[in-house]
């Protein structure tokens, strides 16, 4: 015990005493959450949309208009002819071009079909597909108005309500905050401490260490211990920044996010501290770090839904903490839920932390070389 | 008696290369024991061994009555060791330093404070407790880093090349602590390449290419391996005198000092003719630890010591 005590005083003195470490801690979750939450806005709108109407007409004027209301569409060229129509999508001016055909207005009072064409430049699929879909609403609802008009019932045959639960406006922040908010603290925490041996190794003081009565468990609990701290920390700031700058809702009970949260810090300090058991120095221990970061990003469901994974990789990321932490967060705080629906992932967070500190704790020989 | 360390046929291999070998030798409780050798004789491995951080690839040994292999963790607390690398925490301060290898001995609360004072003095660091490690000169660190590894008093204290790098007075200091140590009863194991610090050991361990050639105290070596009379020549160009010197058959071996030339006579009565033979009046001198190191040295290149 006292000896738990004397390394995890060291720890924070030297912590406190250095500013690099302090500085990852408070300014990673600050620009991360600010960068990705600004720049990864899956939601495109305002679109550059550039417009041949031949049929200038109140019914084309009255469509033009449904599309500018929508908000993705921003009518910033017209133009008199297809050519100047493509050269505007060609030249990248425009992503979006609408065209009337003369006859629109003819064919919409004579109840046939009236067709605009909607060309979308879809090298940029994300935005294609946010055109294209929105195109294809505005296009729906205008029909249903007139056919409503027309219906002697005024009742639609279908009426189907898509209801998002949870985030209803669709809004990305929502979604993405509270999983950067997992990165940032995962990324840390195993940066940190994968060097929190290695680098007394290097520097001489473990060799010292290694002659004293300490146990290994002893030493690797006394040095996870500040980091937890470090761990609360960063989590604070980071949801601070997400409600205040991002209006992100906790629905979910404050309180129970920041104890099951625990478990997480718990299990990226353990692999962070195996892998500064296993690294030779401290270049590899960063390497290592990276190595097990870049499927942590991009598997465990941050980027891309899980339920969209080819069967091998859904299992893959079924070994990383980070997608138990991503359900535990995203449900507590978007969905609102508690702790009895998260008791299966924060099994599996705690199987983690205790697999690494055992591991750890078997791997630290107490030898040099 | 039983010795402080016992060590039996003791070696470390490093792949092909035997840094340590069959190394048997028995330490006395309370004695200060230099280790002396060249660079790379094997010396820190020695320790490194003895300490229970490096393990042997073969070879026994008993440390404080504990058996090296099986009860590591039972001689740690009883023992102190300095690396020849500093140690400390360069960003923590001196009392900081203290106070973590304080708790890390499991020092109890009641004796810490008194137990920290005294090793404060030792370091001679009374007043500066709050100065940054990083910030002291190496000889203030040296007495440092030994306070904090003898903080739980321990009963035998192992320092590789603690005064190397530091000013001749703090070596002096430096000793001055040890043998106060040996002096309450702690057995020291020391490596030094300074034979003024030699001298000064009970008994001196001469390591080369990782054997034992010697032990004994510094006097009886000298009378042992130094049979005849040991003069010293200032010629004008000493480098090319040696091969002359060499080849008169009285002389038993020569060695170059700075200036001098340090000649082995067989007996004392070739002086007069060597005097003849060079044209110089040689000295005739005590002869040093470094002339029983050179001709230990020059026996185990020959291949033969016993
Ligand atoms: N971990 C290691 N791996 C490989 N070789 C090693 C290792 N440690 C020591 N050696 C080799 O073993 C030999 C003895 O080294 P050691 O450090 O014990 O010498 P020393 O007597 O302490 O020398 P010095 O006076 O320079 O400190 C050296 O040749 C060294 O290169
Ligand atoms: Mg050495």
């Amino acid at each position: 015990m006292d000896r738990i005590l004397a390394v995890l005083k060291k720890e924070f003195l030297q912590i406190r005493r250095d500013r690099m470490t302090l500085g990852i801690v408070l300014m990673i979750p600050l620009i991360q959450l600010l960068l990705f939450g600004y720049a990864i806005q899956t939601e495109v709108k305002h679109i550059p949309t550039t417009v041949f109407d031949q049929s200038l007409s109140a019914q084309s004027r009255d469509m033009l208009e449904a599309f500018t209301a929508s908000g993705y569409f921003d009518v910033t060229m017209t133009a008199d002819s297809y050519d100047v129509v493509t050269h505007n999508i060609d030249s990248g001016q425009a992503k979006v071009g609408i065209i009337f055909p003369p006859d629109f207005a003819h064919n919409l009072k004579r109840g046939t079909s009236a067709q605009v064409q909607v060309i979308v430049d879809a090298s940029d699929s994300l935005l294609a597909n946010q055109a294209i879909a929105t195109a294809n609403s505005i296009g729906l609802i205008k029909s249903q108005q007139i056919l409503v008009q027309k219906m002697p019932s005024r009742q639609l045959p279908y009426d189907i309500r898509v209801r998002p639960w949870y985030n209803p406006d669709g809004i990305t922040a929502y979604f993405m905050v509270p999983a950067i908010l997992g990165i940032v603290v995962t990324m840390t925490m195993v940066i940190l401490t994968s060097v929190a041996i290695v680098r007394e190794r290097e520097r001489g003081t473990l060799e010292q260490l290694l002659v004293t009565p300490i146990k290994p468990l002893e030493l690797m609990i006394g040095k996870i211990l500040p980091y937890i701290a470090m761990g609360y920390i960063q989590i604070t700031v980071a949801l601070l920044v997400g409600v205040l700058v991002f209006h992100v809702p906790i629905r979910g009970s404050l309180l129970q996010l920041y104890l099951l949260t625990l478990f997480f810090i718990t299990a990226s300090l353990g692999l962070g501290l195996m892998i500064s058991n296993i690294a030779k120095n401290q270049m590899q221990a960063f390497q290592m770090s990276f190595f097990v970061m870049l499927p942590s990003i991009l598997l465990s469901g941050f980027m891309f839904p899980r339920a969209a994974m080819p069967r091998f990789i859904y299992y893959l990321s079924d070994i990383i903490p980070l997608t138990y932490y991503l359900d535990i967060i995203r449900g507590i705080i978007l969905k609102g839920i508690g702790f009895e629906y998260l008791i299966g992932q924060v099994t599996a967070l705690l199987v983690f932390s205790i697999f690494f500190l055992v591991i750890s704790t078997l791997k630290f020989k107490k030898k040099i070389v | 008696m039983e010795y402080a360390i016992s060590t039996r046929e003791l070696t470390r291999r490093f792949g092909d290369f035997t840094a340590v070998d069959s190394l048997t030798m028995d330490i006395i409780p309370g004695e200060i024991c230099g280790f002396l050798g060249p660079n790379g004789a094997g010396k820190s491995t020695a320790i490194r061994m003895l300490c229970g951080i490096l393990a042997p690839s073969s070879g026994m040994a008993t440390v404080l009555g504990y058996d090296l292999l099986r009860e590591t963790e039972k001689i740690k607390p009883k023992i102190a060791y300095m690396s020849q690398k500093f140690s400390l925490y360069d960003d923590l301060s001196v009392i900081q330093n203290l106070d973590f290898y304080a708790g890390i001995y499991s020092i109890s609360a009641r004796h810490r404070r008194k137990r920290m004072q005294e090793m404060l003095e030792l370091a001679q660091l009374t007043g500066r407790e709050k100065d940054l490690v990083a910030n002291l000169s190496s000889g203030y660190k040296q007495r440092l880093a030994l306070a904090a590894a003898i903080i739980a008093d321990p009963e035998l204290v192992f320092l590789d090349e603690p005064t190397s790098g530091v000013s001749p007075t703090s070596r002096r200091q430096f000793f001055e602590i040890i043998k106060t140590l040996a002096e309450k009863g702690t057995t020291v194991i020391v490596t030094t390449h300074f034979m003024d610090e030699a001298e000064r050991c009970d008994r001196i361990a001469f390591i080369n290419q990782g054997k034992l050639m010697a032990l004994d105290a510094p006097d009886q070596l000298k009378q042992q391996f130094i049979a005849g009379c040991m003069v010293e020549l200032t010629p004008p160009d000493p480098i090319n005198y040696l091969d002359q010197l060499s080849s008169l058959p009285y002389v038993k071996e020569t060695s170059l000092h700075g200036s001098q030339i340090h000649v082995l006579l067989a007996h004392e009565e070739y002086m007069s003719q060597l005097a003849r033979d060079c044209g110089h009046t040689p000295e005739p001198i005590e002869p040093s630890l470094e002339d029983v190191f050179i001709h230990i040295a020059r026996l185990r290149k020959e291949g033969g010591v016993s």
